[in-house]
């Protein structure tokens, strides 16, 4: 486990100084961001609206019966903004498009694509690693963007037309103006950023160390969505430490 | 990127002690060998017998446990080898890029490291598919093609290099006499046209006997011998003489129903 925490570091520090060659690689960006922002945008969307509408549900009647539906607007859409719509859509992500970069890369791996980039003198890190970790750096916040208001919209709907909450969409959005702020959703896409991060340099180094076949690709798609997982869930905890202190 | 490497006569290879082993099977057991500037050397022996680690070792893909690789008295193992020296590789399976069009497998080399601008690529990679006869496939992807025509887009891929090394790792394998022949002859043919020093490894004996000008018997890892096709057809070593001579008789002995 150590190694290939290692060896993702070593990555992402090589993707970090292959920066300045990203402009002759805007092409294969833009083939990338258009799968993982366009491809995903509806699925994103439907996600949202019902992460909105679930929260409201689960929560509505229980704050309408102790006389605080005043607050549900605010608390939705807080925990839309910096908690649910980032930490769930990283995992939709990490689930469509980290599964795709590790079997797509793992692929190449295994029928010698890239060692035949090598023997050419092409680095694999700027030709392969680079425009992705580009495109979904830049995908999944903009993905973000369009799910915060989405899932706000879900929340409302529910919480207008479910007869034990009934809170109108006036008082809802109300509630809300007064409770979100800007920093609240930058603290979001601050956080979906870096799950962007995670997701794609796991699935990259998952893609580059797979071996034996296609059952080595399988398993390497497994690893990277399981593991991109759990590095989102623990990274969100001390993210949400670390943006705590510094709204202090 | 850097640009090709200056325009040098081309390289010699030399493999000195080189061991390997993965997970404790030692797969080479101390080749050494020379390779001339300009010879084609053909590396020859059973399957699985290391010919292809050793391939991947002369261009860098491996790192021995033992011994050196010396290319021009340079080691591969040294850093930015490759922009000194333009070395390719055509690979057992083609290995062309399947998300690339033909054209685009054919003038990668030349696109990443931006050589050219765009119009001269593509006339490059149109002359050099026309070499290797699939003028017209430029648009095709890898996988509408067969495996002779794949071969051969991996060549042309090699010949855009203007290569000083190149490397075949079995290059007939998978194809049918006729197309073997034809894989042959484009091998002897970019030989003559850039003098490259090329190795071939194979265990496809009359391509050896045809094209190759040394030839190296490999089995289990060992060196058998180094020498003109006519020195290992008159080489005593029963190993060797099987290995050449080995036939499928005429009539196969009739198995008895129990």
């Amino acid at each position: 486990m150590f190694q290939n925490i290692g060896e993702i570091l070593i990555l992402f520090w090589r993707t970090f100084v292959a920066l300045p060659l990203a402009w002759r690689q805007r092409r294969k960006v833009m083939d990338q961001l258009l799968d993982i922002g366009n491809g995903s945008l509806l699925m994103v969307c439907i996600l949202a609206l019902f992460i909105g509408g679930v929260l409201a549900l689960q929560t509505g009647p229980v704050l309408v019966e102790r006389g605080l539906s005043f607050v549900l607007g605010g608390m939705v859409g807080l925990s839309i903004c910096k908690e649910l719509a980032p930490v769930m859509l990283a995992i939709l992500i990490a689930g469509r498009s980290g599964s795709a970069m590790s079997a797509e890369i793992g692929s190449m791996r295994v029928y010698e694509e890239i060692d035949a980039l090598r023997t050419m003198n092409i680095d694999p890190v700027i030709y392969l690693v680079l425009p992705r970790m580009l495109a979904i750096a830049l995908a999944l916040p903009a993905l973000v963007v369009f799910a915060i208001p989405v899932g706000w919209l879900g929340g409302a709907l529910v919480s207008a037309f479910n007869s034990s909450i009934a809170v109108s969409f006036d008082a809802f959005f109300d509630d809300l103006r007064q409770v979100v702020e800007v920093g609240d959703v930058c603290n979001g896409l601050f956080k979906s950023f870096v799950f962007a991060l995670a997701i794609g340099i796991i699935s990259c180094h998952q893609g580059l160390i797979t071996r034996g076949g296609p059952r080595g690709i399988g398993r390497s798609v497994t690893k990277a969505v399981v593991n991109s997982i759990v590095s989102i869930l623990i990274l969100d905890y001390f993210l949400t430490r670390f943006l705590i202190y510094v709204q202090k | 990127m850097n640009p090709p490497a200056q325009p040098d006569p081309n390289v010699t290879v030399e493999v000195r002690n080189l061991h390997k082993s993965f997970r404790g099977d030692e797969v080479l057991k101390g080749i050494s060998f020379d390779v001339g500037a300009g010879e084609i050397f053909a590396i020859m022996g059973p399957s699985g017998s290391g010919k292809s680690v050793l391939l991947r070792h002369i261009i860098g893909l491996e790192k021995p446990d033992q011994g050196e690789i010396l290319i021009q008295g340079e080691s591969i193992c040294t850093p930015h080898i490759r922009d000194k020296f333009r070395m390719a590789m055509v690979f057992q399976s083609g290995a062309l890029l399947t998300s690339l069009t033909v054209a685009e497998n054919v003038g990668i080399y030349l696109t990443e490291h931006r050589l050219y601008p765009a119009d001269e690529i593509a006339r490059i990679v149109s002359e050099k598919l026309e070499a290797v006869g699939l003028k017209g496939e430029e648009e095709r992807m890898p996988n509408e093609l067969s495996g002779g025509m794949q071969k051969r887009v991996a060549i042309a891929r090699a010949l855009v290099m203007d290569p000083q090394l190149v490397l075949f790792d079995e290059p007939t394998s998978e194809l049918d006499p006729l197309m073997a022949v034809a894989v042959g002859s484009e091998i002897l043919k970019l030989n003559q046209r850039t003098h490259a020093t090329t190795i071939v490894v194979t265990h496809d004996r009359s391509l050896v006997f045809g094209i190759a000008r040394r030839v190296a018997m490999i089995t289990d890892g060992e060196m058998l011998c180094v020498g003109t096709p006519d020195e290992l057809q008159r080489n005593p070593d029963p190993r060797i003489q099987t290995f050449i001579h080995a036939e499928i008789p005429a009539s196969l002995p009739e198995i008895q129903p129990r």
